[in-house]
């Protein structure tokens, strides 16, 4: 699926696209291979769904959207997919996962809210606890305090 | 903080298709009537005041390698020292506190499941906390991207 080379690119990549003229001539002199043949695989890499976006990635706490909740709610396993829909019909979801429960931590739906400040971010909340059901599910809110690392990831062999 | 609208157009309208073209920056500076030189100097200026992480690409969990989400229940005494040991991983990105009793998450990205176990045990050696593994087991939704309101930021 992914030759060495691809995987050299997503690393450099990770670091960022250096901000200069030739970005992609960069690239290919920092792996050994032509600016053309780096932006043909980023092409291939888009159009593969390998890279599901390409382009700026945005600091949301610095740009003034500070808060950032992690929701989280125990909902039995056959209303989970009820649940995930309900939750996206808000626009300020931005992401909705299921993940599996440890006995220290019951919660099996999650989802990601960014705000401008937790009192925004609270109100959205309320916004998805007015159906009574909601409210009537184990959950809990997870505002971030402070961030230690954001970064790409490095893929590495 | 103020940002130039030049800034504001860049951070909004570029999180996707960004050009792929021999001189990307230069595409985008005629697509909005400015020289090369400004969108550069605009992008630049984004990143060393840590508006954006970076331009780059957004892979989605899973699809190269094996990725978990992570936490950690730590002492609040103990949390920037038990932090930075997790954050010196290079398979670890995001690393954030947040307000729980469990109140260390982060995601850890590995090539294969062995060596995703491998990570954790060193984290758990490391810190010296067990480590809560929850890999996705279905994604819903992934937002595309992050569209900001300027307005009333």
């Amino acid at each position: 699926m992914l030759d060495e080379l691809d995987q050299k690119l997503l690393a450099q990549l990770s670091e960022g696209l250096p901000i200069c003229s030739r970005p992609y001539l960069e690239i290919g002199t920092r792996l050994g291979i032509s600016e053309n043949d780096v932006i043909e695989r980023l092409k291939q890499l888009q159009t593969n769904g390998i890279i599901k976006r390409f382009g700026v990635i945005v600091k949301h706490a610095t740009v003034g959207y500070r808060a950032n909740a992690m929701c989280v709610w125990q909902v039995p396993e056959n209303q989970i997919d009820e649940i995930a829909a309900y939750l996206l019909k808000f626009s300020f979801v931005t992401l909705c996962y299921q993940r599996p429960t440890l006995s220290q931590w019951r919660y099996n739906l999650y989802c990601m809210i960014h705000g401008k400040d937790k009192e925004t971010v609270n109100a959205q909340i309320a916004q998805i606890n007015s159906n009574s059901q909601m409210r009537n599910f184990e959950h809990q809110i997870l505002f971030s305090r402070k961030c230690f690392k954001q970064r790409g990831a490095i893929y590495r062999n | 903080m103020t940002l130039t609208n030049l800034q504001k157009k860049l951070l909004n309208d570029f999180q996707r298709n960004f050009p792929l073209s021999t001189t990307p920056f230069a595409d985008i500076a005629a697509n909005l009537n400015v020289s090369e030189n400004d969108v550069l100097q605009a992008f630049q200026d984004l990143n060393d005041k840590n508006f954006i992480s970076r331009i780059g690409a957004i892979i989605p969990p899973n699809q190269i390698g094996v990725s978990t989400l992570a936490a950690i229940s730590v002492p609040e005494n103990e949390l920037e020292k038990v932090a930075a040991k997790v954050s010196e991983f290079s398979e670890v990105n995001h690393n954030y506190e947040r307000e729980n009793a469990v109140n260390l998450w982060f995601v850890v990205i590995a090539n294969n499941s062995i060596h995703l176990n491998n990570v954790i045990q060193a984290i758990e050696q490391k810190t010296g906390y067990n480590v809560l593994c929850f890999p996705l087991e279905k994604e819903f939704f992934i937002d595309l991207s992050f569209k900001m309101d300027f307005v009333n930021a």
